[in-house]
């Protein structure tokens, strides 16, 4: 017997660092929709909101150096785990049904890439600006800062752009609600007296942070938010 | 055959510890040179091999299944008997020694039950050490139950899952020594040879079930912890895999088999329904506590139960003994039922069957209340015959379920063959002709956890450590010996499957040799075996061969033991002219249709020796005295 | 009744096959493996190489049967072992898929039988409590509350028979693990060596061969004991605070 493996070396020390750094990701998703959601409050509050970050300067690059860093970690863990699951059956059955999984947590390994992916645009979107469907990237705003509530109104009113975005929202809310549950069971979260609740406790967030997602695109393709 | 049952002398609550002082000791350093083989990991196999790995002898042990964990004790669901007296209700070792004896109808040696009900409180310490969750009180201490009939609650259990428990924790004793390296497991391997040399068993010839290589192994001592015989009947409770091979190896090498007539039949077991039936399931005895048996007063009544008016029902158990009623011993309750079908009362498609009816115990208790105490028995009924036990009342009818018969051992469990030891089902020694309920998993800790262990050592002192070699011609001799019995197998070629002829065989034992007895029906057994023997050997088919994984090979092989056994079965019930416990001959019974002992003639365990191939086995006896317990009648009226 | 089976048949250094096999006139009221019993008879007379399966008790105690039926580790009914499952709940005239236990810590001895020892050695490396025989103290030196001996009961439940593994779509054995280590995590016997057990079979687990648990719960749908998966989450625990703390 091994007794050298280390407790990384195991897959319940990979599925804590998956925790941990998934939890991480998860406090950036909370804080940046709601931050987002500051569109319902107008121009002025999202813009201010927008300067007041960028003016952050050294905090703003420590933490998107720390958020790059889990999700590395992130993907290395999913990517150690799935492998060793995959290895761990070489023969397919020829049918196999299920009874209890559920969709989120059969697509988690889809769902990770197809996010990364997503963010990878999101980023060439709204943050440089090279997929930006306005002619000329951003528009300066007439004191030369920018405008970000227009561009996120302008970026929205491109369907497209927002077909991705509802998509990649449903699909974040899944891989929320199954990793959020998954978490609380791989580090060991668990009494009987609210064993019950832990499900719907990642239900209420992954819903919440997939609605908050989906809410912006279709206020702007609906005409309920406008450009000023 | 010489039967020297080293019985001891003095006062009967000193003789264990007395005779303990005066075996011989193995040095703790010698004991890592000594070697032994332990073939079964039951509870009396895996407490035996742990016990004996961590006094720090060498053990392999040795099983047919895939892992230690699924020998058939673990199917045991009511409790384990012990002395605690934690109800402070009048019980004391005495008092279980005392109901043992009765229980065994007078039939088991006085200083062997003594030593059992001793250690019976051991038993229960070692096993709530190494994690076993028996049921509990709410304050915190173990809790009892009664059981079969006794007076006093002296019953351990883990819900309606004993065995398995009491299992599980002689197998995680037993893998804590895997981990020491003090044992070495041998899965899916059955023993098919005992060696013996100059009269001392020396080691074993084994066949590996997944490459079939036979194999010799040679070893100090030899112990079988092989369990009981019940499967010469093929429907019996026990495990499909359960077979009386190595008992039968080793009596046909010199060890005498002692009592092989007797066998019980549990009355509480749910009916045969086809042809295509493997085996029979047992309902736990503790259902009789609250249900009760009736048929219908009139023959080829065959409306549903639910439309039999209440006086026309016939509650036999409750008429005929009306102390006891529904809760009379497992022998009595099993012979009333065959009795009632024999005349024509019994329900069902087959008409072997009687009601166990819950209807008065549901409005008395409530269904909730019912479900309580029976809950998984009920659930588990129900998935068998898909049948609702709360509304309809279950059919149950006797099947055979243990075996009190096995190889004669004397005080240190040791057999007529000099360091081969038999403990648990696989021995004959404590439970006379008749077990009580939950005392089958007390004998089979007991012999492995407490007694085996020490009366081992004094054996391997004397005998020193002088292992013989594989090579020996001994070994030659019976490696060459089990090969040739698989050739031959595998050489007849004929039209029959092996389960063709061990359905046969136990539909000609359970007709003739089963609950009741007759001489003619004995007779007619007797001249029957012998033509199966030949068929058997003439008409056999095993595909496939004998290099390879060939489940068909291996139930071959048993099945021939089985028949090989059986003669020497209905021979000891024919020379046993008396009714007691589970074995009742019909012309021997009271004016009341009671079991008559004669204790004049039979008071004796009687020892079959092989003779050789073609000739009679020999039956010797061994006198029984009983000094503390003075046989009297059973009466349960 | 009348089926078509498509069963796995594999040889031992070959490789497997699906073999289509007729299971005619079989009674509703069979269980499953006496339907096999029945084919494997006729298969004999037939002069061919009946189906290996594994079982024993048939009682739904030993835990030593169990193939994957139709996709369910079992059948499809729950709660129970195959043994247990009986032929009325099939339709007449279904094609009945059934394969082995499917995992790479379960490698095929022949046709439906896989080679568990894998468990074994999980146990092996810390499944139990060390306490010679004969040293213990009196069974009520250390009372029990009866919620702690339920609960501890609730997991030693399991029978070992590998249906976690079969069902689990990462082939992962936590279940059956778990279910150990949280027996004797409950019991006050179980403390001097709670630690050194939880690391020790979970490293036993891991080498063994077996997938991750990603929670997906078909673990506990699959088991014929129906043991939760909530002790999935106290073997995590169990395992982290001894890595933490040892």
């Amino acid at each position: 017997m091994t007794n050298n493996t280390t407790f990384l070396g195991t897959s319940i020390g990979k599925k804590v660092v998956m925790a941990a750094s998934g939890f991480i990701i998860f406090g950036f998703v909370v804080v940046h929709i709601m931050g987002n959601l500051q569109l319902f409050l107008g121009a002025k509050v999202l813009n201010d909101y927008a300067a007041f970050l960028q003016g952050l300067g050294p905090v703003k690059w420590a933490a998107r150096l720390a958020l790059l860093l889990s999700v590395l970690v992130h993907l290395a863990s999913a990517f150690l785990v799935t492998l060793q699951s995959w290895q761990a059956r070489p023969q397919k059955y020829a049918v196999q049904k299920y009874q209890a999984t559920s969709y989120a947590a059969r697509t988690m390994w889809l769902g990770g890439p197809i996010i990364g992916l997503f963010v990878i645009y999101h980023l060439l979107h709204f943050t440089t600006g090279h997929l930006h469907p306005v002619q000329g990237g951003f528009i300066p705003d007439a004191d030369g800062g920018m405008n970000v509530y227009n561009n996120v109104v302008l970026g929205f009113q491109d369907p497209l752009a927002s077909g991705i975005y509802i998509f990649t929202m449903l699909l974040i809310g899944l891989h929320l609600y199954h990793g959020l549950w998954s978490m609380m069971q791989s580090v060991g979260l668990n009494h009987p007296r609210y064993n019950h609740l832990r499900k719907g406790f990642a239900v209420l967030f992954a819903l919440f942070v997939a609605g908050a997602g989906i809410s912006l695109p279709i206020a702007v393709l609906s005409g309920l938010v406008t450009p000023v | 055959m010489k039967l020297d049952s080293k019985t001891p002398d003095g006062p009967i609550e000193k003789r264990w510890d007395d005779y303990k002082f005066r075996l011989k000791l193995v040095n703790p350093a010698n004991k890592r040179k000594f070697k032994i083989i332990v073939v079964g990991s039951g509870l009396a196999g895996a407490s035996a091999s742990a016990t004996l790995a961590e006094l720090g002898y060498n053990v392999d042990c040795f099983f047919y299944q895939d892992s230690p964990r699924r020998a058939h004790s673990i199917a045991a669901q009511g409790g384990i008997n012990a002395a605690k007296n934690y109800q402070s209700d009048g019980d004391s070792i005495h008092r279980l020694f005392y109901d043992t004896v009765k229980g065994g109808d007078y039939r088991a040696r006085e200083s062997n039950v003594y030593r059992l009900a001793q250690v019976s409180n051991n038993i229960i310490d070692q096993c709530v050490a190494q994690g076993v969750p028996f049921a509990r009180e709410y304050g915190g201490n173990l809790a009892n139950r009664s059981f079969g009939g006794a007076q006093v609650s002296r019953t351990f259990y883990a819900r309606g899952q004993t065995g398995q428990q009491l299992l599980l924790g002689a197998y995680s004793a037993l893998m804590a020594q895997v981990n020491a390296k003090k044992v070495q497991l041998h899965r899916r391997t059955e023993m098919l040879e005992l060696v013996v040399a100059e009269g001392r068993a020396r080691g074993i010839v084994t066949r590996n079930m997944v490459t079939g290589q036979i194999e010799s192994h040679a070893a100090d001592a030899v112990v079988l912890a092989t369990g009981g015989y019940g499967n010469v009947f093929y429907l019996s409770t026990n495990a499909k895999g359960c077979n009386v091979t190595a008992a039968y190896r080793a009596y046909k090498k010199g060890a005498g088999f002692a009592n092989p007539c007797y066998t019980q039949i549990h009355p509480t077991c749910i009916p045969v329904h086809g042809e295509y039936q493997s085996k029979l399931t047992l309902m736990s005895e503790s259902l009789r506590n609250d249900g009760r048996i009736w048929v219908p007063k009139n023959k080829g009544d065959a409306r549903v139960p639910t439309q039999i008016p209440e006086n026309e029902r016939d509650y036999y158990l409750e008429r005929r003994y009306p102390s006891f009623g529904n809760l009379v011993p497992r022998d009595v309750a099993s012979r009333a039922a065959k009795k009632v079908c024999d005349e024509g009362r019994g329900v069902g498609s087959t008409g072997l069957g009687v009601y166990l009816d819950f209807s008065d115990a549901v409005s008395r208790l409530g269904k909730d209340g019912v479900r309580e105490r029976y809950g998984n028995l009920f659930h588990m009924y129900e998935k068998i015959t898909a049948e609702n036990p709360y509304k309809v009342p279950m059919r149950i009818f006797p099947a055979v379920h243990y075996t009190m018969g096995g190889l004669w051992v004397d005080y240190n469990l040791m057999t007529t063959i000099d360091g081969c030891f038999a403990i648990g089902e696989a021995n004959f020694s404590d439970h006379g002709a008749n077990r009580l309920g939950a005392s089958a998993l007390m004998q089979g800790l007991a012999d492995g956890y407490f007694i085996l262990p020490y009366t081992i050592g004094d054996y391997l002192a004397t005998v020193g450590n002088n292992p013989l070699s594989r090579d020996d011609k001994h070994f030659v001799k019976s490696v060459e010996d089990a090969n040739g019995k698989v050739s031959t197998l595998l050489g007849i070629k004929g039209e029959r499957t092996p389960d063709s002829f061990h359905r046969e065989l136990g539909k000609l034992l359970w007709d003739n040799c089963g609950m009741a007895r007759s001489d003619e029906s004995l007779k007619s057994a007797l001249a029957r075996i012998p033509q199966i023997k030949d068929e058997f050997w003439q008409n056999l088919k095993v595909p496939g061969n004998g290099r390879e994984l060939n489940q068909t090979l291996e139930m071959a092989g048993r099945v021939a033991d089985f028949i090989d056994f059986s003669e020497i079965l209905v021979k000891d019930a024919l020379a046993r002219t008396e009714s007691c416990g589970g074995h009742f001959r019909v012309e021997s019974q009271t004016d009341e249709n009671e079991a008559k002992r004669d204790d004049a003639q039979f008071s004796h365990a009687a020892v079959w020796e092989y003779k050789g191939e073609g000739s009679a086995p020999e039956r010797h006896v061994e006198p029984l005295s009983f000094e503390y317990c003075k046989p009297s009648q059973r009466s349960y009226k | 009744m009348n089926f078509t089976l498509k069963v796995w048949r594999q040889k031992p250094g070959e490789k497997g096959k699906l073999v289509t096999y007729d299971s005619k006139d079989i009674s509703a009221d069979a269980s499953f493996l006496e339907m096999l019993d029945v084919v494997n008879e006729r298969l004999i007379e037939a002069g061919q190489t009946p189906i290996a399966f594994d079982h024993d008790c048939r009682e739904g105690i030993c835990g030593m049967c169990g193939c994957v039926v139709n996709g369910f580790a079992h059948g499809h009914q729950s709660g129970t072992t195959l043994c247990q499952l009986h032929m009325r709940e099939f339709k007449d005239g279904s094609v009945i898929y059934i394969e082995p236990w499917r995992s790479k810590a379960f490698p095929v001895i022949a046709d439906l039988i896989v080679d568990r020892s894998a468990f074994d050695a999980i146990i092996t490396a810390g499944g139990y409590i060390s306490i010679r025989t004969g040293s213990a103290p009196d069974g009520n030196a250390i009372p029990i509350s009866k919620d702690v001996a339920d609960a501890a009961m609730d997991v030693a439940e399991c029978i070992g028979c590998g249906a976690c593994v079969a069902a689990c779509p990462n082939a992962s054995a936590m279940l059956f693990t778990s279910a150990k280590i949280s027996q004797l995590a409950l019991l006050p016997q179980g403390q001097p060596e709670r630690m050194t057990r939880a690391q020790r079979m979970v490293r036993a687990m891991e080498d063994a061969g077996f997938g991750a648990c990603t929670n997906h719960g078909e673990c506990e749908a699959a088991c014929p004991k129906e043991i939760s998966m909530n002790n999935i989450a106290r073997l995590n625990r169990e395992f982290i605070g001894a890595s933490v703390k040892k």
